[in-house]
């Protein structure tokens, strides 16, 4: 059996199929599409700017409806529930839990309040033990005693993932951890979310645009564009891949860069 | 210059001012969580004292059990409020969520009016002496109280922002709705509980103040009095409240000992913190302690 088939046999705990999206019942940024995220791997999304891959994340997460987005087709399911029609806090509660782009964290809280938020589903009482576990994670937040917004771009990030491991999600949804960072950070970074994948277990959907990182971490990909799934495959089969050799990873063969490779010409076109 | 009269004025504006403070700190909370600006503010403290009233006079009971009572009242009122009248409006242009407000303050002055009728009416004792003598001024023993429970309420908020769940959401969905919502914070309860807390929180100070000076139509002008402080501290700054609280109830005082003794102006009581309002926000237009927006051009 291909490595290919191995993991898309897997029980996906997340299935997209299908949707479509439209904002303010007019602008449709997704156009069908359908992703499977299987228990325990991790998963990346990539795609140019605008293909609807933080819309895709959101459409999971139910923060959709804060910004006038509606799922107007297809259905989304976790671990056999389907969560397209529930509130946002309702989908955190049956464990997907969303870090969304550029951190968010609480600038006016302590690093340490920001982790209490995480917890808030929860009402078990190991919140504190589960603050020494994202410590132990990320040993720099533990000396930051001043308010979250004063940290770095890295520390907020890490704080990010910290404040979603509080929440203990059966799977986190990442959009752009690499966002803004310098290259060391986003290595850190990548090799802590691996970590957490590999020790707790947490299935990870990983939307990138960092895609040569985001390919060595994950299992699987999808890459997007304008709305739609345009390639899958295991991230092997993406790192060889041609054209995401060509467009993604810069590099490639020399001589598809001809103009007389027309075909490839109108694929760059698109894709970039 | 009678220095008696306006040190005891002085300390009666403190005693108010944190009455004041108590009131501005909820304004804030609902502005902070909610983003209105609620003009019915002045009413949760005239319908708490006149259910309150209500609870000790035609029901008889002890003043623990009344006043105990009349907080679940209006935590429950403040919830509904919020869920009946309110939640329709999330969404709506703020100015049409304002008017909603400043009806909800007609309707609650008119409806106590209307059970209640317009006179003033007084509480029955509470306490067996009426003052107390503190470093030779008078005080009387209800402001001592009111002193007491504000300085408790305010410790309350510290701790219940800083360290509870419900208290860290707040701070969260008033950073930021889409954020609270993406960490499982409902939204919809946040601005619920808000409400029901400033509903609690302003009966209590008008129970104390009704306590002193009857219950009244007058204890919804605290309502009016409260945006002078407020703004002074800075609309969304919870300790703001406090300190402009306690500015303008020392202002007023302080106003009417000099307008009495020597000006003859006459009513500076109300009209002065209004005056120092004004030139405030001339050379501070986001308050004392108001967090300024940056806006990029």
């Amino acid at each position: 059996m291909t490595q290919a088939a191995q993991i898309q046999q897997a029980a996906p705990v997340l299935s997209i199929n299908n949707i479509e999206v439209v904002y303010d019942d007019v602008i449709q940024v997704l156009r069908g599409v359908s992703i499977e995220v299987p228990k325990g791997k991790i998963v990346t999304l990539l795609g140019p700017n605008g293909a609807g891959k933080s819309t895709t994340l959101k459409a999971i997460s139910g923060l959709l409806k804060t910004e006038n987005g509606d799922v107007t087709r297809g259905d989304i399911s976790f671990m056999g529930q389907q969560i397209d029609r529930k509130n946002a806090d309702e989908i955190v509660r049956s464990g997907v839990f969303q870090v969304m782009e550029g951190r968010r964290i609480v600038e006016d809280m302590t690093v340490i309040e920001n982790l209490k938020l995480g917890a808030y589903t929860r009402s078990d009482n190991q919140i504190n033990q589960d603050i020494e576990m994202v410590f132990s994670y990320f040993p720099r937040l533990k000396e930051r005693t001043g308010l979250a917004g004063y940290l770095s771009g890295g520390e907020q990030q890490m704080l990010a993932i910290g404040r979603a491991l509080m929440a203990r999600p059966k799977m986190i949804c990442l959009d752009e951890p690499s966002m803004g960072l310098s290259p060391l950070l986003v290595k850190e970074v990548f090799g802590i979310i691996d970590k957490i994948n590999k020790e707790q277990g947490i299935t990870m959907l990983l939307v990138e645009q960092n895609a040569n990182y985001a390919l060595k971490a994950a299992d699987y990909g999808y890459i997007m564009e304008s709305g739609k799934i345009v390639l899958d495959g295991t991230s092997e089969q993406l790192l060889s891949n041609e054209d995401v050799k060509e467009f993604y990873l810069g590099g490639g063969n020399d001589k598809r860069k001809s103009f007389k490779n027309l075909k490839s010409y109108k694929r760059r076109k698109r894709w970039l | 210059m009678n220095f008696e009269l306006l040190l005891q004025l002085i300390i009666n504006g403190l005693i108010v001012g944190l009455l004041y403070g108590v009131v501005g700190m909820c304004f804030v909370l609902v502005y902070k969580s909610t983003q209105i600006v609620n003009f019915a503010q002045g009413e949760f403290l005239l319908v708490g004292a006149w259910v309150c009233w209500a609870f000790l006079i035609y029901m008889e009971l002890p003043f623990v059990v009344g006043f105990l009572l009349t907080l679940c009242f209006m935590a429950v009122f403040g919830v509904l409020l919020q869920m009946i009248v309110l939640r329709p409006m999330i969404g709506e242009p703020i100015i049409s969520v304002i008017m909603v407000t400043i009806g909800l303050s007609i309707f609650f002055q008119s409806l106590t009016k209307w059970i209640f009728g317009v006179s003033p009416q007084s509480y029955p004792k509470v306490f067996d002496t009426q003052s107390v003598s503190v470093f030779g001024l008078n005080i009387e023993l209800a402001y001592l109280m009111s002193t007491i429970i504000a300085l408790c309420i305010m410790v309350g908020f510290f701790f219940f922002f800083k360290y509870s769940k419900h208290g860290l959401a707040m701070r969260a969905t008033a950073f930021d709705q889409q954020v609270a919502q993406s960490l499982g914070i409902s939204v919809k309860q946040v601005f619920a509980m808000s409400w029901g807390i400033a509903a609690t929180v302003s009966a209590t100070a008008g129970v104390v103040i009704g306590m002193v000076n009857g219950v009244s139509d007058s204890l919804s002008s605290i309502g009016i009095k409260v945006f002078p402080a407020v703004i002074l501290g800075g609309l969304d700054s919870i300790v703001g409240a406090i300190v402009g609280g306690v500015i303008i109830g020392v202002l007023e005082n302080v106003a009417e000992f000099f307008d009495s003794q020597y000006l003859h102006i006459g009513n500076m009581y109300d009209i002065a913190p209004f005056y120092v309002l004004l030139v405030i926000l001339w050379f501070k237009p986001y308050g004392l302690f108001g967090t300024r927006d940056i806006e990029r051009i």
